[in-house]
């Protein structure tokens, strides 16, 4: 592989992030990771369940008093969206449109920091309740869950931006293509997770 | 020279003897001399599995030893190739259906134990006169002793649990700090004691405790709780109906105070330090901070493992931590104004403690 | 670029084996250290032994022993077994597949030395204020009362390691997805690769739920979070569940690889094909795929109800079925053969009565009602001592002496490995089987000591002299490997003369890139067919001779983990609230770690070429039989 060999749309080939042994090994690769990652997430909801609205005698919250929809509600949706734009990019990317992908990345980049942002407010609001991290074991299981997840979208946004950013001069060639599909793969798993947690955390605390 | 093979063959026999006699080990122990219905149906358990395994072992040894003695190379001939074989569906099937039949001649029975076991239903079943017909025995597991409250009768003991035989008697396990394991092997498998919850079973009980060569039977910690895991040792005394329940009307009585001089010295000075854990009335429920000392003088052992002499019994009271590390009793010195235990402080502790009893 | 060995000098060896990314090398370092582990491992071992030789013994306070056995166990499964094994699957497993390396070099290298310096971290703990000492199974709720620092280096040194061999895991399946030679079906691939797929898959989907575990872990004891804190309404069950959903997969990740090696021997030494080879493969994928499902037998007595223990009950038995499968199909392939009785190969023979024993005492414990009497006591110790024992370590030591040669290209004494066997064979025995007995007689486990009035004074003194066999055993092997290195006679290709698969097709050991030409595989046992024909090459080619593409060596995987094991000690101090130090080792090691991960995605690695003028070279070096 010559990483610089110059494309053009008409050579670039109609699947660049399997293109090459490499690409081909870090797609199964990472494919495997996720499902690593999706035990690691199923341990953390089991018992994000079985800790819900647990804690010391006579604890002032629960799921049902805590939590309220619409600021999530708005996360959800701008979460949503970003999955949506990361499609885009890839759309761009394999038509080696490069301009046009590192456009619609910005945007993801955007929309997830925007989302970061809500939810660290969402957060800081519980805390000033008095729900801190160490409340109850109900509090420890609900930081953990909604905080990895956290925790997963700040590493996506720096991989994204630590591409967009390493390989603006350079453009599109078939060292880096694996990567950018790569990164916008993981940033679907984060989305998949999160329709997860709103639906488990959040509508069904809400219910009751 | 034939009269030394005589006698190597005598010595080969007891030897294997005294190993299979010590291999059911001691019968207040031993879950291979069951004293209780529980424990019996897991060594009927114990025998059909290991009937079955044997006729398992025994298949696979026979082949195995035939493969290994004729295929040798040294009777194939050291350039001989044999023939490549794939496989044999047959076989395959074979090996695949016997274990599976195997297998379904346990399950039946496991299944059924297992639902059997855990039936406590009967337990809340109430007699005419309005009193539950079974005996509940609430089991408290601390760091390292074990609290038994009679919640009927109103009455606590602590590390030695009596029983009436012959009937069923249920367990409510709780533990107050660390996981622990409720096991009295003779009489049944165990069940964890919990920190989080209560967990419930049953055993029986058809020997008199009497019987044994030490008069009771040995129970067990057997969850690793920390240093003195070990030495969480309990003991069970299993006594005919009539008996326990004299047992337990001489347990709801005041105790009597100490008679003599030096038990009434070491009266006073329990009452000044030691009651603030320990109580000495048989009387109440659970959450003593130490073991209830009201049957003391009738006990088997001291901390659980000690043989049960006033030596022992200063020993421990002098230095805890040397006997049961890691155990809760507070540095004698910090009770005694800073100073050890002296000598006939000691023994006017002991001969109190020995006077404490229901019994007669 | 020749991959004749040169003279090299000390440093530049420790040099090139900290930087290499080659798997054969970091096969060498996972042996190297998962051979040390294992004698400190050992030496544990005898010590238990030595406090219960005798009843009341005082040799080690009851501290003590609880942090010997809880090191013992840790150490002996994460940090000796299962890299033993990654060293074997490192070595073997691209040579069978017909591959120049493994899918991921880099993050191979990154695997080993994140389980190293995980494995070193947990074992300073001895020097630096105590050892872990609630159990290698760490059950909450005395963990979370267990007082110093124990069982933050338990939590944090595995938390390490275990992404070591998740890396690991993931790099085996990609390899094997991706980089099988041309003709190198599912269905032809050695059986030693076979188990190490599922192995890895195994590796892959249990060792998050011990990851979650361990930060649940780390939380409550550090940060405050109340998990498995009853009182704030956390739940110490919550442990079990997550340990066993990892804990059982992980016997599975050290047997099914013990069951690959025995697999190759049984064909080796009996100079035939593997009998029922796909009955062997499915039996395989069932055993993994059944291993997740009966975590809960190692909970029958916690109180999870009837239903559970009876389903789970019914679930664990069913293993048996695909282990009998292996066991009578491996009697099968030894049946009709040509058997020679080497080193690795009594060590085979010896591994099915000895598995035996253990599997069908497992049976009897999944019978639930009658667990209820062997949960937790001595019949369990010997239970798993025999699977682990008569299972895996006979499979390490067989396979040591195996693939010494393919590893290092000299045979370790035939004579000395018999020595070994001999020793080790009757005094694992001799510890192990009584112990059924002793748990039968109502000893509980993990007890540091035990009163004579109990009738168990025999059986352990029997018991430990039994260990003192199986030392003098290990003592042997390490006189032999000593003897072995200093003779230094070397091999070709198929020292043992009966090679079946590729890995015997080429030198001992093989160069550095493996395969000069990709070899194109006719079917299974492929070797042994061109043997057959009577191909004096062994293999046939998929490709002409040509420049082959290669990895760089780099050191940022040893500078990602030495910053992740500075970072682990302020993390460990950190909240000890007197030490303000810790804070700046925390953020420093952090920075090492995650700077040399910068480094590595922004600094392009494009590897190099060796040209097809190098590779003639090698050839005419006569490097085909490894001089």
């Amino acid at each position: 592989m010559d990483i610089n060999q110059r494309y053009t749309p008409q050579s670039w080939p109609e699947h660049p992030e399997t293109a090459t042994m490499e690409g081909k090994n870090k797609f199964i690769g990472f494919w495997l990771l996720l499902a690593a990652e999706t035990v690691t997430f199923a341990s953390l909801f089991a018992t994000y369940l079985a800790l819900k609205d647990k804690g010391p005698s006579g604890m002032e919250f629960s799921a049902a008093g805590l939590f309220e929809l619409p600021l999530v509600f708005a996360m959800t949706m701008i979460l949503l969206t970003s999955s949506l734009t990361s499609v885009y990019a890839m759309y761009h990317m394999k038509n080696h449109n490069f301009k046009a992908m590192q456009a619609w990345l910005g945007i993801t980049v955007l929309l997830g920091a925007t989302f970061l942002g809500l939810e660290i407010y969402e957060f800081n609001h519980y805390v000033h309740l008095g729900f801190g991290y160490t409340n109850s074991a109900f509090s420890s299981a609900f930081y953990t869950l909604v905080g990895t997840h956290g925790a997963h979208v700040l590493f996506g946004l720096s991989w994204f931006i630590a591409l967009m950013l390493r390989n603006a001069k350079r453009g599109l060639n078939m060292y880096n293509a694996p990567k950018f599909y790569l990164a916008s793969l993981y940033w679907h798993f984060i989305d998949v997770v999160w329709v997860f947690i709103f639906t488990v955390v959040y509508l069904m605390g809400v219910i009751g | 020279m034939m009269k030394g093979i005589k006698k190597w063959r005598l010595f080969a026999l007891m030897t294997t003897l005294l190993v299979f006699l010590a291999g059911c080990g001691r019968e207040e122990i031993s879950t291979l001399i069951p004293a209780g219905k529980v424990a019996q149906d897991q060594f009927n358990l114990l025998i059909l599995s290991s009937v079955v395994m044997l006729f398992v072992i025994i298949v696979v040894s026979i082949i195995f030893v035939l493969a290994i003695v004729k295929f040798r190379r040294s009777k194939m001939g050291e350039d001989m190739i044999p023939e490549q074989v794939e496989g044999s569906a047959r076989l395959e099937f074979l090996w695949t259906a016997v274990p599976i039949v195997l297998l379904l001649i346990l399950a039946v029975p496991t299944v059924y134990s297992t639902f059997d076991l855990a039936d406590v239903s009967t337990m809340d079943v109430q007699a005419e006169d309005g009193n539950s017909s079974h005996l509940t025995v609430n089991v408290t597991g601390k760091l390292y002793w074990w609290e038994f409250e009679y919640p009927e009768q109103g009455i606590v003991t602590a590390q030695e649990l009596v029983v009436p035989t012959d009937e069923r008697v249920y367990f409510n396990l709780i533990s107050a700090d660390i996981k622990h394991s409720f096991w009295i092997p003779s009489i049944g498998g165990k069940l964890d004691v919990n920190p989080e919850n209560v967990n419930t079973f049953y055993l029986e009980f058809d020997q008199e405790s009497s019987e044994l060569e030490d008069g009771v039977f040995y129970g067990k910690c057997a969850e690793l709780c920390g240093p003195s895991h070990a030495l969480m040792d309990f003991k069970v005394k299993s006594v005919d109906r009539e008996e326990f329940d004299q047992w337990v009307t001489a347990m709801q009585e005041e105790p009597t105070p100490a008679e003599d001089a030096v038990a009434q010295e070491g009266q006073e000075l329990f009452e000044q330090s030691c009651i603030a854990c320990h109580a000495t009335s048989g009387v109440g429920g659970t959450g003593g901070v130490g073991p209830n000392l009201a049957t003391f003088g009738d006990r088997n052992r001291i901390a659980g493992y000690l043989e049960h002499d006033e030596e022992n019994l200063k020993n421990w009271i002098a230095d805890p931590q040397e006997y049961k590390p890691g155990n809760l009793m507070p540095d004698p010195e910090s009770l005694n104004d800073g100073e050890p235990f002296t000598e006939q402080q000691l023994d006017s502790l002991a001969a109190y403690l020995m006077g404490l009893t229901v019994e007669e | 670029m020749s991959s004749i060995a040169q003279k090299k000098g000390f440093g530049a060896t420790i040099w090139d084996f900290m930087t290499t990314v080659d798997h054969k090398k970091i096969a060498i370092l996972y042996l190297i250290s998962g051979g040390f582990f294992f004698l400190v491992g050992g030496l544990e071992a005898m010590l238990i032994r030595v406090q219960l030789a005798t009843a009341g013994n005082d040799f080690l306070s009851a501290g003590t022993y609880n942090e010997i056995i809880t090191m013992h166990g840790t150490t002996m499964i994460f940090l000796a077994a299962m890299p033993i094994l990654l060293a074997f699957m490192n070595a073997i497993m691209p040579l069978q597949i017909g591959a120049r390396d493994v899918a991921f070099p880099f993050l191979n290298s990154l695997g080993f030395w994140l389980f190293f310096f995980g494995g070193i971290f947990l074992n300073l703990s001895w020097f630096m204020g105590g050892a872990p000492d609630a159990g290698w199974t760490n059950y909450a709720s005395l963990a979370l009362a267990s007082e110093g620092h124990g069982i933050d280096f338990y939590s944090l040194g595995l938390t390490i390691s275990g992404f070591g061999t998740l890396i690991a895991g993931i790099n085996f399946l990609v390899t094997i997805i991706n980089m099988r030679a041309p003709g190198m079906t599912y269905m032809r691939m050695p059986l030693f690769t076979w188990t190490t797929f599922v192995a890895s898959a195994l590796i892959l989907l249990a060792f998050p739920p011990l990851t979650v575990g361990l930060f649940f872990m780390v939380f409550d004891r550090m940060f405050g979070a109340s998990f498995f804190a009853v009182e704030m309404g956390g739940n110490t069950i919550i442990w079990e569940h997550l340990f066993w959903i990892f804990g059982h997969p992980e016997v599975y990740i050290l047997i099914l690889p013990a069951f690959g090696i025995f697999s190759e021997i049984f064909a080796i030494f009996s100079r035939k094909r593997l009998f029922g080879y796909t009955a062997l493969v499915f039996a395989t994928i069932l055993i993994g795929f059944y291993g997740f499902m009966v975590w809960a037998h190692h909970m029958f007595t916690v109180g999870l109800g009837p239903t559970a223990n009876a389903v789970f009950a019914l679930a664990t038995m069913i293993i048996a079925v695909p282990t009998g499968i292996k066991i009578f199909n491996w009697l099968l392939t030894i049946w009709g053969g040509n058997i020679s009785f080497t080193t690795p190969m009594i060590y085979a023979v010896a591994f099915i009565p000895s598995f035996v024993a253990g599997g069908v005492t497992g049976v009897m414990q999944a019978i639930a009602p009658l667990d209820y009497q062997l949960h937790d006591s001595y019949f369990i110790v010997a239970h798993f001592h025999y699977v682990i024992v008569g299972g895996v370590v006979l499979a390490i030591l067989a396979g040591t002496h195996l693939y010494w040669p393919k590893m290092f290209g000299t045979m370790l004494s035939e004579k000395l490995g018999k020595w070994t066997f001999w020793f080790f064979f009757i005094g694992f025995h001799l510890t192990f089987f009584i112990q059924h007995f002793l748990g039968l007689m109502g000893m509980p486990r993990r007890v540091y000591t035990f009163g004579a009035d109990q009738g168990w004074d025999l059986f352990n003194a029997i018991s430990s002299a039994g260990a003192v066999l199986m030392a003098i055993g290990v003592i042997i092997l390490l006189v032999n490997v000593v003897m072995t290195s200093i003779k230094n006679e070397r091999v070709g290709n198929d020292p043992w003369g009966d090679g079946r698969t590729l890995e015997w097709a080429i030198a001992s050991p093989p160069p550095f890139y493996n395969f000069a030409q990709t070899p194109l595989v006719r079917g299974l046992d492929t070797f042994w067919i061109e043997k057959m024909d009577g191909n004096k090459k062994g293999m046939i080619y998929a490709e002409p001779l040509g420049d082959i593409h290669m990895p760089n060596g780099s050191i940022i995987p040893f500078v990602i983990s030495l910053g992740m094991f500075i970072a682990s000690f302020g993390a460990l101090y950190f909240l000890d609230g007197d030490k303000p130090w810790a804070l700046a080792v925390l953020i420093i090691g952090l920075v090492i770690t995650f700077g040399s991960m910068l480094v590595r995605s922004l600094k392009d690695d494009l590897g190099f070429h060796i040209t097809k003028a190098e590779l003639l070279e090698d050839a005419k070096g006569g490097n085909t039989d490894g001089h």
